[in-house]
């Protein structure tokens, strides 16, 4: 076990840990791979020594304060169990790891309420957590904070038919919001891998965005109203259903994105996009990166309003899938291309749809633009190019470690980042680039057999410092959290930050929201 | 030699089925319709055999209404060389009537191999197979997990899915053979033949220019849904227990 020296969390030099975890990992695909438990060697992140010291104003738990813990959301939802509790304070990646001592499952927006309320009387800090998907150490303690997992907050409040508008609990997962939507004849109008373990909640708290992001925009766009508990307990109704409410600041956009250091938030009012039938894919191979710029311009020209996704990847990310996940077969096995792009259209009429993916991929591949591509003819084979591009974050943890970086970029300069990486890495690293290229958004993942210093040193702040000067953002979708809480400056000026740290202090003057994260330490000691 | 393959246009396989508020049967208006997964298997292993040099054609035949021609056109796509649609009217048309229709084709294009999917995943019947090879008194090979052609011989062994394991058999041809699910992993339709595709030719006829008399003798009276899987409950003791299994379960 990783055992915080006294007063500090100190992210050690790499040494191998003599006990296994087990982590209950997501699984990037619908339902046959949910919940699959995994087990992961816990490795201690290894970093150029930043020492993140525990904030001495925060009290420590005692047995009163487990007592009246007991008394408001019962026995049953208070864990100080071992086995639990160390599944609660590892990330997804086995990359950040706390020391809570405490988990509560709060079961209504009046639990929480009175959790919080109580929690900032005691200056006991928290952490609000969801599915634990999160790839920026948000969603875990770094020291002792009382975890409150809304997990057993999972109920639909309301689903109004006509409008397609849906009020649910925070902690409904994403998949099971789908499936119950589907039923009549909607879709959320977000997607990521993590669908099968990742609460809607959380998704509002990090902004997610997602694969369906060039289609339906982000959740500041679809989330009509939020219920949100602040710092000090009181229950803020904010649950509109309405398309259209100007009156007054709207707040709810302060909490949607502030990866719960604001407040927690307990209920979703968000406007669901109906379910059209027709459904196409193609998965495509390009010689180079400039071809799928030239190839996005045009779908987005051709093929308009049914676009839907528009994802890419390097033939790195192709092997590292091929590689390392069961079950899954390149769709173009001819040979390994140097860029794979992934074409959803949606729309209302099947063959209207499928005349027009036809026409554009046909005239592209005279053009060029494509070396060869495939058309799914059912939806067994759509599944299987989406298993391929969700299971690359799937892949990326199986080598060992794997530093992530999730960049916002100028489409030009999207790729150039990763050939400088791949470059400067050398044989120390396997570097991969892939994502949301409809959305500007890269995925660059870095792994390692173990996490290690001396690569770190080698990658960081260089990829923070080579976004920021192309003007792109160190954080397109996965947040700040712990990782990148130092780093915001990057990508927003000191005058904003400023702002946002005044916001802070209003909002919970005893920052025992998420501490330690979201914005730079040094504005809080 | 020319390789006959059959296939059904049926709902997708990965779609959730309902049952019509009329429980006249189940809901196919805008829900997704694909190959039956088996029927590509069967049209896999046939352009598997054609490239292999066993044989020289590949032709596609679905017996169905209009949009058949889409399930023709994924055949096509997958590199069938031509296509036969047998437009039978709207209603679906039962096993029988397509294996004599089979039956009427195989006269007509005399091909070496009948290959079909052992079942459709719509009707489950898996009877078509069986019935044409009887009907035209062909030797059969059905739940076929591998197949060898021997060209100079004339002879096709297939390791058939049998309940006791794998049973191999050998068939001289002209024979029918039915496709189980790992025969083979069935190939994507690429761009490259897509638009070979829409130059091939998909020849429509009837059954009456076959010489086939449709008639139905099968009424489909209901079609209902299984009953809904109770939630099992947790006891809080032996006693307990042992009380739901004497009086709920009825086991005891």
């Amino acid at each position: 076990m990783l055992i915080p020296l006294s007063g500090s969390y100190l992210k050690l030099k790499p040494r191998r840990e003599c006990c296994t975890l087990q982590v209950p990992v997501w699984a990037p695909q619908t339902s046959k791979y949910l919940n699959r438990i995994y087990m992961v060697q816990s490795r201690s992140f290894g970093s150029s020594a930043i020492n993140i010291p525990r904030n001495p104003s925060f009290a420590k738990l005692n047995s009163d304060d487990i007592s009246y813990f007991r008394s408001i959301i019962g026995d049953k939802n208070v864990i100080e169990d071992e086995d639990r509790l160390s599944a609660a304070n590892v990330d997804w990646m086995g990359k950040y790891k706390g020391s809570s001592q405490l988990l509560l499952l709060p079961k209504s927006s009046e639990e929480v309420s009175k959790i919080l309320h109580y929690c900032n009387s005691r200056k006991l800090a928290v952490v609000p957590q969801g599915g634990n998907t999160g790839l920026v150490g948000g969603s875990v303690p770094v020291h002792d904070e009382v975890i409150i997992n809304l997990g057993l907050m999972d109920k639909v409040v309301s689903f109004d038919k006509i409008n397609g508008i849906l009020v649910c609990e925070a902690g409904c997962i994403l998949e099971n919001l789908n499936s119950f939507l589907e039923n009549e004849g909607f879709i959320m109008p977000l997607d990521l891998g993590a669908k099968g373990s990742c609460q809607i909640g959380g998704n509002v708290s990090t902004n997610a965005g997602g694969l369906r992001f060039i289609r339906y925009g982000s959740l500041h766009g679809t989330v009509l109203g939020l219920e949100v508990v602040l710092a000090n307990g009181t229950v803020l109704d904010m649950l509109g259903t309405l398309r259209k409410n100007n009156t007054g600041y709207d707040l709810k956009h302060l909490f949607i994105g502030s990866e719960g250091s604001l407040g927690i938030v307990t209920k979703v009012s968000i406007l669901t996009p109906p379910k059209l039938i027709s459904t196409n894919h193609a998965f495509l191979a390009c010689q180079d990166f400039i071809s799928c710029q030239k190839l996005l311009l045009g779908a987005k020209r051709a093929l308009g309003e049914v676009l839907s996704a528009f994802e890419f990847m390097d033939s790195h990310a192709m092997d590292l899938v091929l590689s390392h996940l069961d079950g899954v077969r390149s769709p173009l096995p001819a040979s390994l291309y140097n860029f794979y792009v992934l074409i959803e259209t949606n729309g209302s009429d099947e063959s209207y749809d499928k005349t027009k993916l036809e026409a554009f991929l046909l005239r592209s591949m005279e053009e060029g633009l494509i070396l060869d591509g495939v058309i799914s003819q059912d939806i067994n084979q759509s599944s299987s190019f989406w298993r391929i591009r969700e299971g690359i974050s799937e892949a990326s943890v199986k080598l060992g470690a794997v530093y992530k970086y999730d960049l916002s970029l100028p489409l030009n300069n999207l790729y150039d980042i990763v050939e400088e990486m791949r470059a400067r890495l050398g044989e120390a690293a396997k570097v991969i680039g892939y994502g949301h290229l409809g959305d500007g958004n890269l995925h660059l993942n870095i792994m390692t057999s173990r996490y290690d210093d001396d690569v770190l040193a080698q990658i960081e702040p260089y990829v923070y410092e080579w976004t920021s000067k192309h003007k792109g953002s160190i954080s397109a979708e996965h947040g700040l959290g712990l990782m990148k809480a130092n780093e915001i400056h990057y990508s927003k000026s000191p005058e904003t930050v400023q702002l946002m740290v005044d916001m802070k202090k209003l909002l919970d003057p005893n920052g025992i929201l998420n501490p330690y994260k979201v914005l730079p330490q040094s504005f809080f000691n | 030699m020319k390789v006959l393959v059959a296939v059904k246009r049926v709902v997708d396989y990965a779609v959730k089925i309902r049952v019509k508020a009329d429980k006249s049967g189940v809901e196919t208006t805008n829900v997704k319709m694909s190959m039956n997964p088996f029927c590509e298997i069967a049209l896999e292993e046939a352009l598997r055999i054609r490239e292999s040099g066993a044989a020289s054609e590949v032709v596609a035949v679905s017996v169905g209404p209009d949009q058949c021609t889409d399930t023709l056109r994924t055949a096509l796509a997958m590199g069938a060389d031509r296509a036969v649609h047998v437009y039978a009217g709207a209603t679906p048309v039962l096993p029988l009537s397509v294996a004599k229709i089979l039956k009427a084709l195989v006269q007509v294009e005399q091909p070496g191999l009948l290959i079909l999917g052992k079942q459709a995943i719509d009707d489950d019947c898996n009877q078509t197979g069986q019935m044409v090879a009887g009907l035209l008194r062909w030797p059969q090979g059905t739940f076929a997990s591998k197949v060898v052609l021997d060209k100079a011989k004339n002879v096709a062994t297939v390791d058939r899915e049998v309940d006791g394991g794998i049973e191999t058999i050998s068939l001289d041809l002209p024979a029918v053979i039915t496709t189980d699910l790992r025969l083979n992993q069935p190939r994507y339709a690429t761009l490259p033949n897509i638009m070979k595709a829409k130059s091939k030719v998909i020849k429509k006829v009837t059954p009456a220019e076959l010489n086939v008399e449709i008639k139905s003798d099968m009424e489909t009276i209901q079609v209902t849904e299984p009953p809904k899987r109770k939630a099992g409950v947790i006891v809080s003791s032996v006693d307990e227990l042992i009380d739901k299994l004497k009086n709920e379960a009825r086991v005891l």
